[in-house]
């Protein structure tokens, strides 16, 4: 086995004592091919833009219509917040024990305020905010009846809001209970199946990412065929060969997610003057907001997934049928 | 066990096409030089592919440094051609790389550090003749000049055995000698060389054995006549 040439130990020796150790190995090893693949992409910055816009556009849509939903949601949730319902008194109750009767209200679980307000004083918000106080003067009576006007605490469910108010419409006192809220319902009912189907669009764009991504990294692959073929014929890990392509993956996800949340933004803050006037005409003060933060981290998440996947299947398809001709 | 290269009673055909290499048997010891001739479409490049396990027997036995390479799973391959400097006529170089760039491939895929990387590809510029060359690119090269930095590429990592399939097809005859004189010193420092090549002139001038193959076998006069050298030589 031992060679008859002296020069050999010696260089297999030398060989051994700069073999770097594993973890040095990898660190080196992905520093290169991320330094490599960034110069690989920043030498045709164009067609690195135009994916990246592909995949930034298709990831803006469902986090765009998510931002929308969230916007709605919260827009409902302070509307609820300033959602009350009304008590409506028989005429034969006193002042007194409504006082009392509001006072007793208030202190009930999931009510967070209650407010009595006699038949003068309704008749008197009435007449100033009406616009009808001529026609009133021109009655006999006052026909407004005396109101508990009850906040039902936000934070609580839809279910136990109702459950309170058919409770508090069988009190003795109480003639009528009456909370507006049935468009709110449908407010809800709508965003829970905007929310299915942004979920459902989301899912298909993932697909569209995957696809753009896989097509750009084949063309990758067919175009850098001859320098697989050498890497192979050296005896590159398959790792090796695949490293490159994957890394390329993420840029473009990473990129991709990067424009992405730009365009939500783009779009929120061309929105938000319009939304400002619209929640004014619902005497709601929600402003509209961008992404969160959550939100954020998801679409570069799903950037660097999706980006990070689609490579991977293109490379498994592609690199195995690549091999060294001579 | 002193051969490297051990064929035995080996086949080879290419999916439906017809036999290209039928029963050949031949070593290469260890430390040795030989050259493989035979005219064009004889197999040579066959023989070589399947030393390299660029193809795979389709009946007989390869063994390279005592591993049956049937026994090469596919994803041990890569490992197993680390072992192995190929060269081909085309000398199949990346033209967007410098010839640095391209001698030290075999180095960066085995995770080598920058220095160590610059050392040796050097080293084996040197060896070549071609280190005032190492920031131009191939295709401002000549042929011979390709050849070389190819030659550089595949001995850079110092592999025990080295495989050539005519590197010297392109050149002229001063450029093919000086070719052949740079694989008669990397063999003199303990690689075992295989080099397919169809100049037989150029060859009968050198000391080294001669495997003639023909027709897809070995040449029975020349089979025995190398069975004696082989042991000779173990």
């Amino acid at each position: 086995m031992t060679s008859a040439k002296p020069g050999k130990p010696a260089k297999s020796a030398k060989r051994v004592a700069h073999q770097p150790s594993w973890l040095e190995k990898a660190t080196q090893d992905h520093v290169r091919a991320i330094s490599g693949t960034l110069a690989a992409l920043a030498r045709r910055p164009v067609g690195t833009l135009l994916t990246a816009f592909v995949i930034g556009i298709t990831l803006a849509l469902p986090a765009g219509l998510n931002t929308l939903v969230a916007n709605l949601g919260q827009a409902g949730d302070s509307l609820q917040g300033s959602l009350r319902a009304s008590l409506f008194l028989n005429d034969d109750v006193s002042a007194e024990r409504g006082e009392t009767l509001a006072h007793d209200i208030a202190r009930r679980p999931g009510v967070s305020a209650a407010r009595y307000i006699s038949r003068e004083q309704a008749l008197e918000e009435f007449r100033t905010f009406s616009g009808f106080g001529e026609a009133l003067d021109l009655l006999k009576d006052n026909p407004l009846p005396a109101t508990i006007v009850v906040t039902p605490n936000a934070k609580q469910l839809q279910v136990r809001t109702e459950a309170l108010l058919k409770d508090l419409s069988t009190l003795p006192e109480v003639a009528q209970a009456k909370l507006d809220e049935k468009w709110l319902q449908r407010l809800y009912a709508i965003l829970a199946l905007v929310q299915q189907a942004v979920m459902m669009i989301a899912g298909a764009l993932a697909l569209a990412v995957l696809i753009v991504v896989g097509n750009t990294i084949r063309l990758d692959i067919e175009n850098r065929r001859d320098e697989i073929e050498v890497m192979k014929l050296i005896g590159a890990p398959n790792s090796y060969i695949r490293r490159p392509f994957l890394y390329t993956g993420l840029w473009y996800g990473f990129t991709g997610g990067i424009l992405a949340c730009l365009l939500v933004e783009a779009g929120v803050i061309s929105l938000v003057e319009p939304a400002r006037v619209l929640a004014g005409l619902y005497d709601s003060q929600a402003t509209l907001q961008g992404l969160s933060m959550n939100a954020t981290l998801a679409v570069f998440a799903a950037g660097l997934g999706l980006g990070w996947l689609g490579a991977f299947w293109a490379v498994s398809r592609h690199l195995r049928h690549i091999e060294p001709a001579s | 066990m002193a051969n490297i290269v051990h064929f035995h009673r080996v086949s080879h055909r290419y999916d439906g096409g017809p036999q290209i290499i039928s029963d050949v048997s031949f070593t290469l010891g260890k430390g040795e030089m030989a050259f493989l001739t035979g005219p064009s479409g004889a197999g040579k490049s066959t023989l070589l592919r399947l030393t390299a396990l660029l193809a795979r027997a389709t009946a007989g036995q390869v063994m390279v440094e005592g591993r049956n390479l049937a026994e090469i799973k596919r994803s041990q391959i890569p490992a197993f051609r680390r072992q192995i400097g190929v060269i081909f006529q085309n000398p199949s170089l990346l033209n967007e790389r410098t010839v640095f760039d391209n001698v030290a491939l075999p180095l960066l895929i085995r995770g080598h550090s920058g220095d160590d990387i610059g050392r040796r590809v050097r080293a084996a510029l040197d060896a070549v003749g071609l280190l005032p060359k190492e920031k131009a690119y191939p295709l401002t090269l000549s042929g011979g000049e390709q050849q070389r930095v190819g030659i550089a590429r595949a001995v850079v990592a110092k592999p025990p055995l080295l495989l050539a399939d005519e590197p010297t097809g392109n050149l002229d005859p001063q450029l093919a000698m000086d070719v052949m004189a740079l694989f008669m010193r990397f063999n003199e420092v303990g690689v075992s060389v295989l080099v397919a090549t169809h100049a037989i002139g150029l060859v009968s001038r050198l000391p080294h054995r001669v495997i003639h193959i023909d027709h897809g076998s070995l040449e029975e006069r020349r089979k025995a006549a190398l069975m004696d050298k082989t042991h000779d030589f173990s």
